[in-house]
């Protein structure tokens, strides 16, 4: 068993379209959520959204690469390239051949299927964009990556909607820890801000006019968001070897289902899969510090995930913060959990527990620490990110400072 | 008019239900006839297109808006009135 380590740290986000940029917005505690500018927006009844804004494309492509790119597989190979380009790896020398690439999505190329679908079905076209198919395939991002930074090893897609970046990354730590792969490039992607998706978000009632008020008083629902986020894993041995800079460790992983209702969260449920992830990471509840929730602003997930806090922390529960930063970007379904990670090990770093914003005053139903409306300056040595997902399907991710 | 509109809708509300319940009244919980989450849209999806009205609806602050079946028929029945 192998110590795995993060060297290379990527986003695009709502506030910020490079790490660094992105965490300098969270600490700050900066707003990404705003009108849609979508194409039809003005049809829909939902005005707000957190989108990536003036994502330029050619910026990072060239014209004739961008045919066979969607806007997801467009903000993961960006955030991949930072992430790579920070870990100072080449993949020479047959590494390319032992490097995973584990993307997480929730639904894949959504702007090429909206694109597509609707020329077909509200102009009356016969043909659609050539690569259309290869394009909305949710391994698109996955096998992009592969291509444009060259990696040989295993690759592949995971779906579980809200929890697919998470179940990416878990499973890629697990591939470095096991000695399965030497090396892991692996996140989340989402880009699914067309019409016919937020038609499907108004259909759910489940969605906030404005802003994103997670844990509050008075809180409406969610938002939804965009953006990608990829790290870099390898083992503590490699980049100690390398003189790398280490950014933060992986020590856990828990993974579990609720087997009950499609929406609705479960209390039991989560907590198992935080336990499970405490379990796998070898830390007692009380040496952890902070918590990413998943926190998305709906009156269900926020009071059930603090019953879940409760139940598996006990006394330490008052102890600990915990906040959600999907008061700033939204939710980004798919790249969430990457996203949350990416903060989380920041925070750590940076001895800062990112804020949620947005927070107007107490619900009785939600009674913890969730660091309101400013960041604060707190040690951290042990944090865990959360994502739960539609389907009933939870994740947690374990991490420490780097050592 | 506003009989028949009850009635469609009590017929919507009770496509819903499940609990064991032979017919409901205006004062029946939503509740207590295991109307929640999912169903309750469902229940607002299938109201707006039978009526073709829209129906402000967000899950998360619906205990206070639909508590009864009497809230939902009420309200139907402004929609539909506003809209004729």
């Amino acid at each position: 068993m192998h110590r795995v380590v993060v060297t290379g740290l990527g986003a695009v986000s709502p506030i910020g379209k490079t790490a660094p940029d992105y965490w300098v917005g969270l600490a700050s505690g900066t707003c990404g959520i705003g009108p849609l500018t979508i194409p039809y927006a003005e049809e829909l009844n939902q005005k707000n959204a957190a989108e990536v804004k003036d994502f330029r494309p050619l910026d990072y492509f060239q014209d004739r690469q961008l045919s066979s790119l969607d806007r997801v597989s467009q903000f993961a190979i960006v955030a991949a390239r930072e992430a790579i380009t920070q870990s100072g790896l080449s993949f020479g020398d047959g590494l390319s051949e032992r490097t995973a690439t584990i993307i997480g999505t929730g639904v894949g190329g959504h702007n090429t299927q909206d694109d597509s679908f609707r020329r077909v079905y509200r102009d009356n076209a016969t043909r659609v964009f050539p690569l259309t198919i290869p394009k909305l395939m949710a391994n698109a991002p996955a096998s992009q990556i592969s291509m444009h930074c060259g990696l040989r090893g295993p690759a592949f897609a995971v779906v579980s909607a809200c929890a697919s970046a998470t179940h990416a990354i878990g499973l890629a730590f697990h591939m470095v820890r096991s000695g399965a792969v030497s090396c892991a490039v692996t996140g989340g992607t989402e880009a699914c801000l067309t019409f016919g998706a937020m038609r499907g978000w108004e259909a759910m009632r489940v969605m906030a006019p404005e802003r994103c008020s997670p844990f509050s008083a008075g809180r409406l629902g969610m938002i939804v968001g965009e953006g990608a986020a990829v790290i870099v894993l390898e083992t503590l041995e490699s980049a100690r070897a390398r003189g790398a800079e280490i950014l933060g460790e992986i020590i856990g992983f828990g993974m579990s289902a609720d087997a009950a209702d499609l929406t609705a969260p479960d209390e039991g449920g989560m907590a198992r899969a935080i336990e499970s992830a405490l379990a796998d990471a070898r830390v007692a509840t009380t040496d952890v510090q902070y918590i990413n929730a998943h926190g998305t602003g709906t009156a269900a997930n926020d009071s059930t995930e603090t019953a879940a806090i409760r139940r598996v922390f006990g006394a330490h529960a008052d102890k600990l913060a915990m906040s959600s930063t999907k008061s700033m970007v939204g939710h980004a379904l798919g790249a969430a959990g990457a996203l949350e990670l990416v903060a989380t090990l920041m925070g750590i770093r940076e001895g800062v527990a990112p804020p949620t914003i947005g927070y107007q005053g107490k619900d009785p139903a939600c009674d913890l620490d969730y660091v309101p409306n400013e960041a604060r300056r707190m040690p951290i040595d042990v944090a865990l990110s959360n994502s739960f997902a539609f389907g009933g399907l939870n994740a947690t991710l374990a991490v420490r400072k780097a050592p | 008019m506003q009989a028949e509109v009850e009635q469609d809708v009590m017929a919507i509300i009770a496509s819903k239900v499940r609990v064991e319940k032979p017919a409901l009244t205006r004062d029946d919980r939503l509740q207590d006839l295991g109307i929640e989450s999912i169903d309750a849209v469902e229940m607002i999806f299938d109201l707006e297109e039978k009526f073709d009205v829209e129906i402000p609806y967000n899950a998360n602050t619906a205990g206070t808006e639909f508590r009864t079946v009497g809230d939902v028929v009420d309200a139907i029945q402004t929609l539909v009135n506003n809209k004729a």
